[in-house]
This record gives structure tokens, sequence and C-alpha cells, in this order.
């Protein structure tokens, strides 16, 4: 099967597409808060093309995860790090695929025991449908549909700069 | 020989021993640890890893501080903990260990805390656990007789990392009675596995073990020489008990040798830290002056011990 699409798009030109899509209707109390590890560097991208005055959020979802009784936990399990009070804040959830929907609702479990935001919007540069829960994003650039065996990620180089790679599982 | 404490995958199933166990486990659990911390600054103090899972702390020797550490870590990731006080129960009545756990075992046990008198308990366990087709079940060892303390060790080496940021360059003592000691036994095969060039030892010849030196120790018995341009200074508590016997002619000939006092700190590089597994017994093994100083990291010992506890704990219930 050949993997489509070829070429990937430059997934640089796509975070200043999704800023664009969240900068109408950003208000004071935004926070950005991404997802160890594709979203993580695309709320940092974020919070400098947005000018946001705050660090956004880091999080990691290891120990929320639904497959922990399979896989066990995660080998590189990273802080998360929310250096701003949740409660009352309009969060914006930040990954690079949305796919199952998973990841976002062990994100969504993690960020309320940290306190109850004001509401909680979800940014993903990539949507590549499958859905497994009832999870759908606010913001998002590029749909698309891939088979299940293939795999999608975002990777940053030496220089800072983000990258799609696409590989197969067979 | 096989290690009891992995699957054939490599995975730790079982936390028994340091001794044996590969960088990659001990350096793993450290950076899991390091997750958890955070976890105490956040409105919910809780992760749902063991959500659903019993703890069963089985302390057929006394210990309040290492129980109570266990039990916040167990309920930090959702589980439910039952203490069992063995030692006025089941045992008294004439039950032995293995019949304990069998019981335990129909009760749907998920993992077993062991604190025993006895080296070896905690690996009996084990053992009787794979013999009957119950492996599913995971052991730590709380302290088993002189044998080992991993989670102290394992803690002792986050409390290292966290102040030092890495053990290729340090100087480590750890000093008084290391022949009765399992925290400096598991200390000691720490350091050595994360890759600590110089460990000594110091204390009164009747208090060390000799196979030290096969270990890759060095041996002082004069204090003063053994702390000279130390990184990091690891108390043990002198026990009661050993005073009684013919080891030691009396506590407070102890503190003049072995006693850690400002003056005898001061050989140690000026950024030493200074560490103690508790419970400190003040004028024996240390003076108020030190163990209160600016270069104490007990009570952060303390803090640490919780995190690296859930770490481990949640490492054996995913494998």
């Amino acid at each position: 099967m050949t993997l489509p699409p070829f070429p990937l798009p430059d997934a640089e030109a796509q975070c200043r597409a999704l800023a664009d899509l969240i900068r109408p209707r950003l208000t004071p109390d935004t926070a950005l808060v991404g997802i160890y590890s594709g979203g993580a560097w695309i709320a940092e991208r974020l919070s400098q093309l947005l000018q946001l005055p705050e660090e956004a959020g880091l999080i990691d979802i290891s120990f929320y995860r639904d497959d922990f009784a399979e896989k066990g936990l995660h080998p590189q399990v990273r802080p998360t790090q929310i250096p701003f009070d949740v409660n009352g804040r309009r969060l914006i959830l930040v990954d690079d695929v949305l796919y199952t929907g998973r990841t976002t609702r062990a994100a969504l479990n993690e960020l309320f025991d940290y306190g109850r935001p004001a509401a909680v919007e979800l940014a993903v540069l990539a949507d590549r449908g499958e859905r497994e829960l009832p999870v759908a994003p606010t913001y998002c650039v590029w749909n698309l549909e891939l088979p299940r065996q293939t795999c999608l990620t975002l990777g940053r180089d030496e220089t800072g700069l983000l990258s799609w790679r696409v590989e197969d599982h067979a | 020989m096989h290690n009891p404490q992995l699957n054939s995958n490599g995975e730790l199933i079982h936390l028994l021993s340091i001794e044996g166990l590969p960088r990659g486990i001990l350096t793993h659990i450290l950076d899991t640890a390091a997750s958890f911390l955070g976890i105490t600054d956040r409105e919910v103090k809780k992760v749902p890893l063991l959500r659903g899972k019993s703890v069963f702390n089985l302390f057929f020797e006394n210990s309040t501080r290492t129980r109570t550490t266990f039990e916040i870590a167990a309920k930090r990731l959702s589980a439910d903990v039952l203490n069992l006080d063995i030692t006025r129960s089941s045992t008294a009545k004439g039950e032995t260990l293995l019949d304990t756990i069998d019981n335990l075992c129909s009760m749907h046990a998920d993992m077993f805390v062991v604190r025993h008198a006895s080296s070896g308990a905690p690996y009996l366990i084990a053992d009787h656990l794979k013999r009957v087709g119950r492996d599913d079940i995971h052991v730590v060892n709380a302290g088993d007789g002189r044998h080992a303390h991993p989670t102290q060790g394992l803690l002792d080496m986050y409390t290292i990392r966290h102040f030092k940021k890495n053990f290729e360059n340090l100087r480590v003592a750890i000093v008084g009675d290391i022949l009765h000691s399992r925290v400096a036994r598991s200390d000691i095969h720490a350091l050595t596995t994360l890759g600590v060039p110089e460990v000594r030892a110091i204390g009164p010849q009747t208090l060390l073990p000799t196979d030290l030196g096969r270990m890759g120790v060095q041996v002082y018995h004069d204090m003063n020489e053994g702390l000279r341009d130390c990184d990091v200074v690891i108390m043990l508590r002198l026990q009661n008990e050993r005073m009684n016997g013919a080891l030691l002619p009396s506590a407070g000939e102890y503190f003049k040798h072995y006693g850690l006092t400002p003056a005898k700190l001061a050989l140690a590089k000026p950024d030493a830290i200074v560490m103690h597994p508790g419970p400190m017994n003040r004028g024996v093994e240390i003076d108020s002056a030190v163990a209160d100083g600016p270069q104490a990291v007990i009570l952060d010992q303390v803090t640490f011990g919780i995190a690296v506890r859930m770490a481990v704990m949640s490492i054996l219930a995913g494998n």
C-alpha cells in the first residue's frame, strides 16, 4: 500500500495556520497546555506565534493512560509542569495527532486533578479520524485518512524545526 | 543465574535487592520518581495508576515510618492499602509465613510490601508465589534482616542525584554500623551500579563486614581521614541493641570517635550533603548542629522516598 499523502505538508506552516485559527478567539484568560512530546513542541511554538505572556503548560499523560494494565508504565515519563493555576482558566489542550481520542481523555482527567478550568478546547495539527471516544478538535489544520498500521508522528530536529514522519508498522 | 526479580523480558516484577539489577532499571526508577514528585503540589494528590489494586503491607518487624511511607505511596497511586500487623496476629498464633501468604493470595492481593527480620524472607515469598502460579503478585522488599532495603537505597540515590546532578565524580562515605545495616548494603550496591568511583566505609573494626574490599569499598577506621574531601556523607543509625553486646564500649565513646560533628563535617567538601535513613540518635551518631544544619538533607530524603516508592510500585504493577 502506498502511503498518502505525498509529499507530507510543512509542519511549521501548519503551526502558523493553527495560530491563525486560534488568534481571533483568544481571551485574556487563555492558556496553552501541550501534551508530550509533539503537542508540547507545538504549544511552545504557538505560544511564540500568539505572543502569549505565559509559558505553556506541559503534560505527560503516562499516569492516566487506559492501557497501563496491558502495556505497563511508559519507559520515559516526564514531569507534568503547569506553571499557572488552572482554576477558572480557559485552556487550549494542544496535541500533534488526534486519532482514537484516548490521549485526549487521559489529558482531560489529569488536567482536572489540577483544578477546575472554566473551559477546555482542543487544538491539533492533524486529525486522522477513527475515533474510539466522543472527542472532537476545536482547531485543526489537516484532516487525513491513514491505514491502521501506519504511524504518523511529529519530529523535531536539532535546530528545533518540526516535521512529519510516516512509518509503517507491519 | 536467573534473577528472580526480572521476568523473561528482563523487566522488573519484584524488588528484592539492588544487587544484580542493571543500571538501566535503577535509572528508570529514579527518572519515574521525578515525575511523581510534582503530584503533591496539585489539588488532587493522586494518580489513578493502581486504581482497583490491593497492596498489602506485611510488616513482620515493626517500622512505623517505612510502613507509613509505603502506605502514602500506594494511596497516592489510588491503590487500596491493607496494613497487617503480623507480629500481633497470625504468626503469634503459630501460622507459618507461607500459610499467611496463601491466605492473602485468596484475598486477591496484587502486591506485597514485606518487612521481615530474617534475611531472604521476601525471596522465599516471591519463590513461593511462582511455585503456586501466582507470580502476577508483586513483592517489594521493605527491609529483610541484615540483607537489603532496596527502596531506601534507591531514595538515597535519588537524593544524591538531586543535589549532585550525577554520580560520575563523587566520593561517598558511609559511616557507622555497616555490619548490621541493610541500608548500607543496598547503598553500596546502588552506588557501584550507578558508577560512583569512590565509596568509603567508616567505622570501628567490630562494626564493619570483612567483605567490603571485595565490594569495591575503601575502609577507614579514622573518621577524620575518611571524611576528607567527600561529596556525600551517609550516617547510619547506631542500633541501641549493639551497645549491649561486646561490640561497643558506650554511646559516649562511639560519639567521640564516629559521631558527626560540625568540626568533622568541615573536613568533607564545603558543599557536601549529610544523609541519614532515620530515625536519628542525636548525640550518638550525629550532632544536633549537623542534623539541623544547612548541609543536612535528611527531611528531603523522606519526601523523595515517597516518590521513589510510587515509582517502584507503578513500574512493578505494569510489568
